[in-house]
């Protein structure tokens, strides 16, 4: 046992390795080609990011501002600083089969600096995350690059998290996750109407990746009208890859349209795909709508199950419903309001935008035990839910 | 096996290095050219922390993460 999990944390250190061999090596020829062809890029203007927003389904509601500021030191120099709150009042499905509804709050803090130098843009970041049983740091770091005459940026990052996870109302425990993710992005113009866009990420964890309260359940082997609830149990390491391509084209008259598509796959035996489209319309100087479809679908982990056939039956277990088979909608719609060259004194530009998304989940192998009905184990409707996200933002230039 | 790749890597860096000044594509689309691409309508993150906290509404409910798009850095939650 002990020698496999050496052997497992050998492997995803040498995986981490190669990839970043790998993608250093690409930044590296990108960077070797586009040479000759550099131009100048620019920092963010200084502004104030005000964000108010609510989710509310399948049980939860979690709801809070959001607050960023940017200025910048001089011509190079730009500083970032966020607070982010969670307010978390949750009885959602996996609450009620086990446990009681409760309210929790999640702050976030982040620092970042962003330095421009002739055609790059370095940035380096904090973040911290905190609430009663889990807090998560993460420091990244980013070099964005334009070249061939500003038509293509390529942008590398690398990011470190480093987590403590708790128990409320057991002290004596505490557990650790690691994470890495490993960045590569391509954004190219590709006509006067269209840009294209191209990206990869690898992520790969290592420590305790599963919530220390969710059990799953296997059938009572003494009476088969029920089943009893045992630990999650998930493997210590994870590896995943994403890779993305986005298109947005402007159409004859004010009005654009964006379509994006991406793949995602991963060591626990997961494989998801989620496509996107996007319509903005303007109506005016100020005023644009928009309105997108997206559609997600991904394969269950291999040691998933929603009824384990009896105790201990293999050494990963979990019911989590994050990792069954599941699809999901979204439709969205927004209206914009935008103010250039505005008359508020201190104001450059102002930016209003109320944002409406309405999810809908729906589970394939993720049973709802609370169902109302006598039902047998693994006989109880198949779980799904719908969820409203509002998002108020406003955004001033100054 | 792995020294034999990076060396060869390395060595064609090098000459696309040495050879891309003599390359006769030129950027096709000219600053001047870029009114469309600069009009808000067209930017893919436009709604700043609003569009990064949709990423994190989905990763909390789906498994895929990444490549999102944007500025990175990994949201910090799980």
């Amino acid at each position: 046992m002990a020698l496999r999990a050496v052997l497992e944390v050998v492997v995803a250190v040498t995986e981490a390795r190669r990839i970043h061999y790998g993608l250093a090596l690409l930044l590296a020829l990108l960077l070797a080609l586009a040479a000759p062809l550099v131009s100048a890029a620019t920092l963010p203007e200084d502004n104030v990011d005000m964000l108010y927003h609510r989710y509310d389904g399948g049980g939860m509601v979690i709801d809070g501002p959001s607050v960023l500021v940017r200025k910048n030191a001089g011509p190079q120099v730009s500083f970032t600083g966020q607070y982010y709150v969670d307010s978390v009042s949750a009885a959602s499905v996996d609450v009620l089969a086990t446990a009681s509804p409760y309210t929790e709050e999640r702050d976030e803090y982040s620092l970042g600096v962003d330095y421009l130098h002739e055609d790059a843009i370095l940035s380096l970041g904090y973040t911290n995350s905190s609430e009663n049983d889990y807090e998560a740091n993460t420091v990244y770091f980013s070099v964005s690059q334009e070249f061939f005459g500003g038509m293509s940026t390529v942008t590398m990052g690398y990011a470190n998290g480093w987590d403590d996870v708790g128990r409320v109302g057991n002290d004596n425990f505490s557990e650790e996750a690691d994470r890495r993710n490993y960045q590569l992005g391509l954004s190219q113009v590709l006509t006067r109407n269209s840009l294209l866009g191209i990206d990869l990420e690898v992520v790969s964890d290592e420590g305790f990746l599963q919530n220390p309260y969710r059990q799953n359940r296997y059938r009572d082997p003494n009476d088969s009208t029920s089943f009893l609830y045992q630990p999650e149990r998930y493997p210590e390491t994870r590896t995943s890859t994403s890779v993305a391509t986005r298109a947005l084209y402007y159409l004859p008259y004010r009005a654009s349209i964006r379509g994006e598509y991406r793949y995602f796959t991963d060591s626990w035996g997961i494989d998801a795909h989620t496509v996107e489209l996007a319509y903005v319309h303007a109506l005016n100087n100020r005023w644009t709508l928009e309105g997108s479809v997206r559609y997600y679908t991904q394969e269950a982990a291999d040691f998933y199950s929603d009824l384990y056939e009896f105790e201990n039956s293999q050494t990963h277990l979990a019911r989590d419903k994050e990792l069954s088979t599941l699809s999901g909608t979204t439709l969205g719609t927004g209206a914009v309001y935008e103010w250039k060259q505005t008359s508020l004194p201190g104001i450059k530009r102002l930016q209003f935008s109320l944002l409406l998304d309405w999810l809908n989940f729906e589970y394939d192998d993720f049973r709802d035990v609370t169902a109302k009905g006598d039902f047998l184990p693994g006989e109880e409707p198949l779980y799904s839910f719908d969820a409203l996200v509002t998002r108020a933002s406003l955004i001033l230039e100054y | 096996m792995r020294g034999v790749s990076l060396t060869m890597l390395l060595g064609l860096v090098l000459v696309l290095m040495s050879t891309a000044g003599c390359s006769d594509i030129k950027p096709w689309v000219k600053p001047y050219e870029r009114d469309k691409l600069a009009d808000p309508v067209m930017s893919l993150s436009r709604h700043g922390k609003a569009d990064v906290y949709m990423h994190h509404v989905y990763q909390a409910r789906e498994s895929a993460r990444g490549s999102e798009g944007g500025s990175g850095g990994g949201c910090g939650c799980n």
